[in-house]
């Protein structure tokens, strides 16, 4: 160290012996070090990382707290006022680069599907059976308002023209709606799905977590409410497995990805609410950013029912090899959430 | 509760206070001052960003096809099992371009999208600690929530007529609360931020600049006359940091008439009789003695704000 200051930079200790001031032989006797990683930061910046030397990489968080040292002693000793200035800039610029993200988008979501993501579904914790309970409360009460009164399949299902899935509809009507449509195009299918209303319910009922959870309830019961009808509606004309082979296909996949969600909106509003020991908003935020995590995976999960609806649906007719796929999809996505605890898996909030 | 003695004995005080600069404790223990970023650059970022987007989205997809039709492969609807499936995987993509787009850019070694980049524009976590992979992705995912899903809302309300209005004022509704949400907090935070503890503040950067007091008219020797500038005790007393700092300030800015008007009210002040045309030099001589004064001073644990103290 001192072998660097007085032995090599002959000219910078001449320097050093002209300045009038100890505030400018401290400035003097640093700048190097200041320049250099003001030149690695410049290149971080300019995302010409990989032009970085092995050393240079390793020299950053030294250099960086180097920085902050002098910046430490200069507000202590020194009124260079753009001095200050630009150690103030410069700290702030390698902070960025030693605080940053550590991992790129690749490297998360290896993570992200190496237990990341079961991990955090798990961490929502009661949050997932509360939803459970209320999708299942509202098919229910969707079932039991319909088997009492008809005419509420329609505000449940909501009034579309040209459905013939209507109560007093007959068997073979709405046996057509569940087989022999493999004419039907998959691809419009696919794609109508996954810009649909239906899959941003579960975004929805995620949103919705921020007033407490509330809606995010109403929500999950209004839209199973509407299954509920549905179930009544061909239960009547004793198509029940069939309907349920028909939703299940895609159906295990896509209300799966609807529970996470509603769970994931009822385990930020419950965070808000009843905060516990921290402030409300951390409360929020650690619940938030779990939740977040949780949804990334039920937008990857939409897809995946919107593939399977498009066309695994429409290339199987057979209600026993459709329940089998859903059946199967079910006890996956079970085991990859609730069984899959690799060691390695590290879950921050 | 006793009241927190006026801070303006440490700090100098400022001409005007902005009212958007922020300390932050780094975890090495030491403040640094954050600039948030101005509401208007963010949403001139994220106009930028969503233009960049679709012009991407339009740009991929257009090269896609005209390679589909150059290989003779009929990606639509009706093609054959291979060209749906490309459509499928450029729907998917579609689909998710936007998150892929915000999260690649922040994730990436420059930690900013091209729109926030443009605009000298970061992200940061509140705590001064790190930020974490996980709170990008929050603060990223939720701006679907401010901001997708409302407009979709809207438009499909719009595009089915009925029951339009009711829908139409929901989301309406929505989109504002999310959008105005920055204005209802000191810090600028949209919902995303809240839930990710980040904010997004200003990364500018600037040169060194030359020491002043290092010079050749800081060692006090005037242009004109070869004389030596020294200043007594009594004379480098009068003024404190905020006077040296606005010395500092007016000797880098370097405006003639600027110079005349200080050098006239120090000596006016010190009693000195000024000579025309040497102004830059007595102006260093005054700024390094008057800095080796209080530095001296700080030392031993003597400040003085300014002139007042």
């Amino acid at each position: 160290m001192i072998a660097r200051w007085f032995g090599k930079n002959a000219g910078q200790d001449a320097a050093v012996e002209a300045a009038a001031l100890r505030s400018d032989r401290f400035r003097q006797a640093r700048e190097g070090d200041w320049q250099r990683l003001d030149a690695i930061v410049t290149r971080i910046e300019g995302g010409r990382l990989r032009k970085l030397s092995d050393d240079d990489l390793l020299a950053l968080p030294a250099l960086y707290r180097t920085v902050v040292s002098s910046l430490a002693i200069a507000r202590e000793t020194s009124l260079d006022q753009a001095l200050i200035s630009y150690l103030e800039g410069l700290a702030r610029r390698a902070w960025f680069a030693v605080y940053g993200p550590r991992e790129g988008l690749g490297a998360w979501l290896a993570r992200f599907f190496r237990g990341g993501w079961s991990a955090a579904v798990r961490g929502l914790g009661r949050d997932l059976l509360i939803a459970l309970a209320v999708m299942v409360l509202g098919t229910v009460v969707g079932w039991l308002l319909v088997s009492s009164n008809p005419d509420w399949f329609y505000s449940l299902m909501g009034g579309m023209g040209d459905d013939v899935r209507v109560p007093g509809a007959t068997r073979e009507a709405l046996r057509h709606t569940l087989f022999g449509q493999q004419d039907q195009n998959g691809l419009s299918m696919f794609a109508a799905f996954l810009f649909s209303n239906n899959a941003q319910v579960s975004l929805f009922a995620f949103a919705l977590g921020f007033a407490f959870g509330v809606p995010s309830v109403l929500l999950l019961i209004h839209n199973t409410a509407g299954l509920g009808a549905l179930l009544w509606l061909y239960h009547g004309q004793g198509l029940t497995l069939d309907l349920i082979g028909w939703l299940a296909i895609h159906g295990t996949t896509e209300l799966f990805a609807i529970l996470l969600a509603g769970a994931a909106g009822i385990h930020i509003g419950r965070a808000m609410a009843f905060p516990g020991d921290l402030p409300v908003l951390t409360a929020a935020a650690v619940a938030g950013r779990r939740a977040a995590q949780v949804m990334v995976g039920v937008v990857l999960m939409l897809v995946l029912a919107a593939l399977l609806e498009g066309f695994g649906r429409q290339l199987i007719d057979s209600t026993t090899t459709r329940l089998a796929i859903g059946g199967t999809m079910l006890a996956l996505w079970n085991a990859y959430f609730f069984a899959y605890r690799p060691a390695r898996a590290r879950v921050s909030n | 509760m006793a009241r927190r003695p006026r801070s303006s004995a440490q700090v100098p005080r400022r001409p005007a206070p902005d009212r958007r600069q922020r300390q932050v404790v780094t975890p090495e223990g030491v403040p640094l001052p954050f600039t948030i970023g101005a509401r208007g650059a963010r949403a001139l970022a994220l106009l930028l960003d969503q233009i960049l987007i679709v012009a991407t989205m339009a740009g991929l997809s257009y090269l896609l096809f005209s390679l589909a039709r150059a290989i003779n492969l009929k990606a639509n609807a009706s093609g054959d099992f291979v060209g749906q499936a490309v459509v499928v995987v450029w729907v998917v993509v579609m689909f998710l371009f936007r998150h892929i787009w915000f999260l690649y850019f922040e994730l990436g070694p420059r930690g900013a999208t091209p729109g926030k980049r443009a605009l000298g524009l970061r992200v940061a976590a509140r705590d001064g600690g790190r930020l974490t992979t996980e709170a990008v992705v929050a603060r990223n995912f939720l701006r679907d929530i401010e901001l997708t899903l409302p407009v979709i809302f809207v438009s499909t309300a719009l595009i089915q007529g009925e029951d339009a209005t009711v829908a139409g004022w929901a989301g309406a509704a929505w989109f504002l609360i999310f959008a105005f949400f920055p204005f209802f907090n000191r810090d600028a935070l949209r919902a995303g931020d809240v839930v990710a503890g980040t904010w997004v503040v200003e990364a500018g950067r600037d040169r060194l600049k030359a020491a002043l007091s290092t010079g050749a008219g800081a060692q006090g020797r005037s242009t004109l006359t070869e004389n030596r500038y020294e200043f007594g005790e009594a004379e480098l007393a009068i003024y404190g940091e905020y006077e040296l700092q606005v010395l500092e300030r007016v000797l880098r800015e370097n405006r003639e008439e600027a110079m005349v008007d200080v050098a006239q009210a120090i000596c006016a002040k010190i009693g000195w009789n000024s000579g025309r045309g040497d102004e830059r030099a007595f102006l260093e001589a005054y700024y390094t003695q008057l800095r080796a004064h209080l530095e001296r001073g700080m030392r031993f644990g003597q400040r003085k704000a300014d002139k007042f103290s």
